[in-house]
């Protein structure tokens, strides 16, 4: 110890103190502040590369995703158009049906109708041809038959026998 | 003699690889690091202690072998030069324990030249001369080759100076050293404002630090990926950002500090790993250099306090008040031991580390007439090989330790106390 403070050597710590101070301030500006920027740079550089390639990673797993979910819906939509299309169409047929049924049964209804007036025009045709003939008859026989009274009355009743009303 | 320090080297090596293990399971188990470092501060005390003992016994036989260098000195005071020539007339090279022990002192020492090896028998080193400045009556300026290595006096403006033992002192025109009773020389010494060999390294570190990392933040230029030898350097940034300052400090503070820790990171690990070059350079294993970085982090830590840190310290929260007033002397003690901790350490662990290398480069000498030479310069190698291996893990480990304790002392005092 005794020999170490001895040899302790002032210039050669002035020297040292002088010469570090000097070196430390000279580093610090021309090395290791354009060194450890640079490194800095490059870091931030290589984490924002790494991010990016990442953002596209899920970027491009998103758009995967939308794509499958597009065309699954797309699937969707046809299976429903196609649904609804088939229902229309059924629609439709059912609808043409019931209306033609409609008409049909008008149509029979008026036919119908037609027929019973017809009839009825005809059965007062009839009716009053019939009473028309009677008469007729009735005049003929009234006229040939009429001599007796029992023949008259005999006429009558050969002639209510022969005309049956249908 | 070979005995005692080289348990005591084997010693620190034991102690640096359980350190290793002891990081390295920090690391593993992140979340009780603070509990781990909490820990580890309680019994730095106890631990620096025996460092700092160590060494004192350590200094011991090179202590009495100045003295009895002095002591030689002083018998033939009439010859300046005797030392050097008792040293180097006996033996060629440096063969005996003394000798080692001293070059490995001389080694650890700062010096005023910058010697890459010389030649004892001739005494001729090779190398080139520093700058010496010297604060006595205004400053004196001149070359350290005009001290010859200390074999001559240097004269300035009517005042003759002095290098012994690396230091420089204000002598008589014949040169005399006094002794005081500890026998360190009493004479007057100037303030020595030189640019010694370990001024010389650390302003080229420095540069070199600069010319590194200016290269690679203008490579962000020209792209965001490095090229080249900037793409080594960039994880040592990033792993000082991530896993030093960012969980010590907190993601919102940090950024303030980074240029403090990056800098005496980078500077502790480059300056470590010359030091296991052979330029034979050894900053961060010289307390004054240890001192400074630590006030840094002293200073950054006090400074960037805030109000909860400071109450922690004088009045405890959620303590009875006896409490209070007992804890405080401590926590005061704390704010101190906290860089104290940080300056022994790698002060310790790199000293020991250049001790280590160079008893076992000594080896080569000592060990010749056990060994033969082939013997034990491959002995010598092996080893070498090995500690020099574990010293560059602790190079880095040291640069790591600081700068994570550094981030945690700064961490614990800008940390909210959300819960009180």
């Amino acid at each position: 110890m005794d020999k170490l403070i001895h040899d302790f050597s002032y210039g050669l710590f002035f020297w040292v103190a002088i010469i570090f101070v000097i070196l430390i301030i000279l580093m610090r500006k021309f090395a290791w502040k354009p060194i450890l920027e640079a490194l800095n740079a490059r870091e931030e550089g290589i984490t924002n590369a790494l991010e990016a390639a990442e953002n596209a990673k899920k970027e491009l797993a998103q758009l995967n995703a939308d794509n499958e979910r597009i065309l699954k819906e797309a699937r969707i939509e046809r299976d429903a158009m196609l649904k609804e299309a088939r229902t229309l169409k059924d629609k439709i047929v059912a609808d043409a049906k019931e209306e033609a049924n409609e008409q049909a049964d008008t149509i029979i209804t008026n036919a119908k109708q037609a027929i019973e007036i017809e009839k009825q025009a005809a059965l007062a045709e009839l009716k009053s041809q019939v009473a028309g003939i009677s008469i007729e008859i009735a005049k003929k026989v009234i006229k040939s038959e009429l001599a007796s009274e029992a023949s008259q009355l005999e006429l009558v009743e050969k002639s209510l026998k022969e005309v049956t009303l249908n | 003699m070979l005995k005692t320090p080289s348990s005591f080297k084997l010693l620190f090596t034991f102690a640096q690889i359980l350190e290793t293990i002891n990081i390295q399971n920090r690391m593993i188990v992140k979340k009780n690091l603070r509990v781990l470092v909490a820990l580890a501060l309680v019994l730095m005390p106890f631990t620096s202690q025996a460092t700092v003992e160590q060494h004192h016994d350590e200094a011991h036989p090179t202590d009495a072998q100045a003295q009895h260098h002095q002591e030689a000195d002083h018998s033939g005071a009439h010859d300046e030069n005797s030392h050097h020539e008792t040293s180097e007339g006996a033996h060629d090279g440096i063969s005996t324990q003394a000798e080692i022990n001293a070059y490995t002192q001389h080694h650890l020492a700062d010096s005023h030249d910058f010697t890459f090896f010389s030649d004892e028998k001739t005494g001729h080193h090779y190398g080139f001369p520093l700058p010496v400045i010297l604060v006595d009556n205004g400053i004196k300026f001149f070359m350290s080759s005009e001290f010859h290595h200390g074999e001559e006096l240097v004269e300035k403006d009517g005042q003759h100076y002095k290098l012994y033992h690396g230091k420089i002192y204000k002598t008589d025109a014949q040169g005399t050293i006094h002794y005081g009773e500890n026998h360190y020389p009493t004479n007057e010494q100037p303030l020595d404002l030189s640019i010694t060999k370990n001024v010389f390294s650390i302003i080229f570190i420095s540069i070199l630090l600069f010319l590194l990392f200016v290269n690679l933040a203008k490579g962000y230029k020209k792209g965001p990926i490095p090229t080249g030898f900037a793409r080594v350097l960039e994880p040592l940034v990033i792993f000082v950002r991530d896993e030093i300052a960012k969980p010590n400090i907190g993601e919102k503070k940090y950024r303030k500090f980074m240029g403090f820790l990056l800098t005496v990171f980078f500077f502790i690990w480059i300056t470590n790993l010359l030091g296991l070059t052979p330029l034979g350079i050894n900053v961060t294993g010289n307390i004054a250099v240890t001192v400074c970085l630590a006030l840094f982090t002293f200073f950054i830590v006090q400074f960037s306090a805030n109000k909860d840190y400071w109450k922690h310290i004088f009045w405890m929260p959620g303590v009875p008040v006896p409490m209070k007033i007992v804890l405080a002397p401590i926590e005061v003690l704390g704010m101190f031991t906290k860089p104290f901790s940080l300056l022994i350490r790698l002060f310790a662990n790199i000293t020991a580390g250049h001790t280590v290398v160079m008893g076992l480069i000594a080896l080569i000498y000592t060990g010749k007439a056990l060994l033969g030479t082939g013997g034990s310069i491959g002995v010598s190698l092996l080893l070498t090989l090995f500690i020099n291996v574990i010293e560059l893990l602790v190079a880095f480990l040291q640069a790591y330790i600081f700068t994570m304790l550094s981030s945690l002392f700064i961490g614990m005092a800008v940390e909210e106390h959300d819960h009180h």
